[in-house]
């Protein structure tokens, strides 16, 4: 996995709480057994009609989001079953940063382990983020969202910020640097 | 003043104290994949051998044990390929406990974890399913992880944690005989939404608590996950040591919270005060007291799943059902085999059979949507299952209200919602 670095992009608004992962990938996907290609599958019944028309009202298929990298979603998203398909269809559909008021707490962790980077930020600057009509620049390192000429902070725990910055989602890496990990997250405990 | 699930994930990280937010790494005492799980984990090893790592054992075959519950029987090419593909595993790694559909005891993970006594007091287990919560009720430390995590588990036999906030929640008092467990849990998370409790533990204590049976609090601790909970948990007692017991079960380790135990927040319930209670389309959190539904009109209801398909569940709906018959289309699946047996020892099959009910194997089956009974465009259904999302039983504008077996089985004789006080 590569390291997270800055992302820029427009972002895809989804006006929508309490998303779970069966509307992010609905249960027909989940027998497929490759972890590659779910992104044709994301948000499977809100882009398409039956007969695999696409939805022209539904975000995703508008063509002003088609190179969009970051994902604006609202309260408790990823919340139900706890499929990891879920984030590999985001990831692969090119999301590679959510940001929303509260995500559910599996689908979270699942983020980090596969390179996406969830933003949890308070209700009136994710509203803010929402009116925006123009590119959002995420800052892992500084810890930082540029929108419309201002700077916003936020909060990550410090061992997934080290995790996503030097690309360690991997199960093998991650194992190599248990001991660093924990003595990182001791010294920068918040 | 540690809580229990402090004191449990303490003793696993080798540690004398732990605090809420603490990261944590903890040796893992049981893991357990499923039929969806299971190849989920086995394409990230996939893509760890494609980078050069060698995976050709588990850290401990004895410690991990599969189910085959959300496809089964198999609903189609795919998913009965899937099974193939856990057998291969299980062979492959030298895991025992493999819960094989037509071959003895199988059932949904969840009901497995107790009826089958694999999981203990004081253990910390891991399962690749959001209601591994469920277990909890047993004094253990349960959670859910998604596939990563489980991978890594499987391989290390280690997880790391952040160290949850406790909410309490102390009943009062007992249910009455028309309320079940399943009432007041859709109660709680309807006064505490669908992410009250995110990344935090719900715990569940109180006279109503101890006077509950095992299973009751099985209902509770299934359902924490609907409020965005890490884990449900209760302290273990007599109760579960009788019921792991009548399982050949007596040695293991108990833990305790302190009794000046520290929790974030401590809710009060009066148990003989609660009402049967229904959660609307499409959320959990949508509750309301059933006879404020008594006008929607059913198509269908369906009992089963982990949350409202275990033996007492099932003895519910039939002392509903038995002498009457069903005005919709019903479906009434065990969690389990061993459920299922019991079932049929104790009569209750035919007093299904003898309502009009169909009787299935055990399998999440519609609860998840997967088959066996789904829904289709704007069919109505009446529920003992745990979640109500759009599409979650089947067609996406389909509607699911939830609730306990009893309502579920006193509406399947109307064909209204019903609270089982006013069927005649």
């Amino acid at each position: 996995m590569q390291p997270f670095t800055k992302i820029k992009s427009l972002a895809t608004p989804l006006d929508k709480v309490n998303v779970d992962t069966d509307q992010i990938v609905p249960k027909q996907f989940l027998k497929l057994i490759q972890r590659t290609g779910f992104g044709q599958y994301l948000f499977y019944d809100w882009r398409y009609e039956q007969g695999g028309i696409a939805r022209k009202d539904f975000v995703l298929n508008d063509p002003a989001y088609k190179n969009s990298r970051i994902l604006l979603a609202r309260d408790n998203f990823g919340c139900g079953s706890s499929r990891e398909h879920a984030v590999w269809a985001l990831d692969d559909y090119g999301f590679k940063v959510i940001i929303s008021t509260s995500f559910a707490d599996i689908f979270y962790n699942n983020c980090f382990k596969n390179g996406i980077l969830p933003i949890r930020v308070p209700d009136d600057i994710l509203e803010k983020l929402f009116s925006t009509k123009s590119e959002i620049e995420v800052d892992l390192q500084t810890q930082s969202i540029k929108a419309d000429g201002i700077s916003i902070p936020f909060q990550i725990e410090p061992h997934w910020k080290k995790i996503l910055l030097e690309g360690l989602d991997d199960i093998a890496m991650t194992l190599q640097h248990e001991d660093q990990i924990v003595k990182y997250e001791r010294s920068h405990k918040v | 003043m540690l809580n229990i699930t402090e004191k449990i994930l303490a003793r696993a990280s080798g540690k004398k104290e732990v605090s809420p937010g603490d990261v944590v790494f903890v040796n893992v005492d049981k893991v357990m994949v499923h039929d969806v799980s299971g190849p989920g984990v086995l394409a990230v090893f996939e893509k760890l051998r494609k980078k050069g790592m060698v995976i050709d054992k588990v850290w401990n075959p004895d410690k991990v044990w599969v189910a085959e519950d959300h496809f089964v029987p198999a609903a189609d090419k795919i998913s009965a390929q899937n099974i193939v593909l856990l057998t291969n595993f299980t062979k492959q790694f030298g895991i025992k406990k493999h819960f094989k559909y037509g071959m003895g005891q199988y059932g949904i993970c969840h009901t497995l974890s107790h009826e089958e006594a694999m999981v203990l007091p004081g253990e910390v287990y891991v399962g690749g399913d959001s209601h591994t919560n469920t277990t909890g009720a047993l004094g253990a430390f349960a959670a859910g992880l998604g596939h990563t995590d489980v991978a890594y588990v499987l391989l290390n036999g280690k997880i790391w944690f952040k160290v949850p906030e406790t909410l309490f929640f102390k009943i009062n008092g007992k249910l009455p005989d028309h309320v079940m467990a399943k009432d007041l849990i859709l109660k709680i998370i309807g006064d505490i939404g669908t992410d009250g409790a995110a990344y935090k533990t719900m715990q569940f204590g109180g006279t109503g608590v101890s006077e509950m049976s095992v299973e009751s609090r099985l209902t509770l601790t299934n359902m924490t996950t609907e409020a965005g909970a890490k884990s449900g948990i209760v302290e273990p007692d007599q109760k579960i040591r009788d019921y792991l017991a009548a399982r050949g079960v007596t040695r293991y380790d108990e833990v305790h919270g302190d009794a000046d135990a520290q929790y974030e927040k401590i809710y009060e319930y009066e148990g003989s005060e609660m009402e049967p209670i229904v959660a609307k389309p499409f959320s959990p959190e949508n509750t309301v007291v059933a006879r404020d539904l008594s006008s929607v009109e059913l198509d269908k209801a369906y009992i089963g799943s982990c949350t409202g398909a275990k033996l007492e569940d099932l003895q519910a709906a039939a002392k509903i059902l038995k002498g009457r018959t069903v005005k919709i289309r019903t479906e009434i699946l065990p969690a389990a085999m061993s459920i299922f047996r019991k079932a049929m020892d104790e009569g209750l099959l035919k007093i299904f059979m003898d309502a009009g009910v169909v009787v299935g194997p055990p399998t999440c089956g519609a609860c998840c949507g997967a088959h066996m009974g789904v829904l289709a465009k704007d069919e109505i259904c009446i529920s003992t299952t745990n979640r109500n999302f759009p599409g979650r039983m089947g067609h996406v504008e389909s509607q699911t209200y939830l609730a306990s077996p009893l309502v579920a089985a006193a509406s399947a004789v109307t064909g209204k919602i019903t609270d089982p006080r006013d069927l005649k």
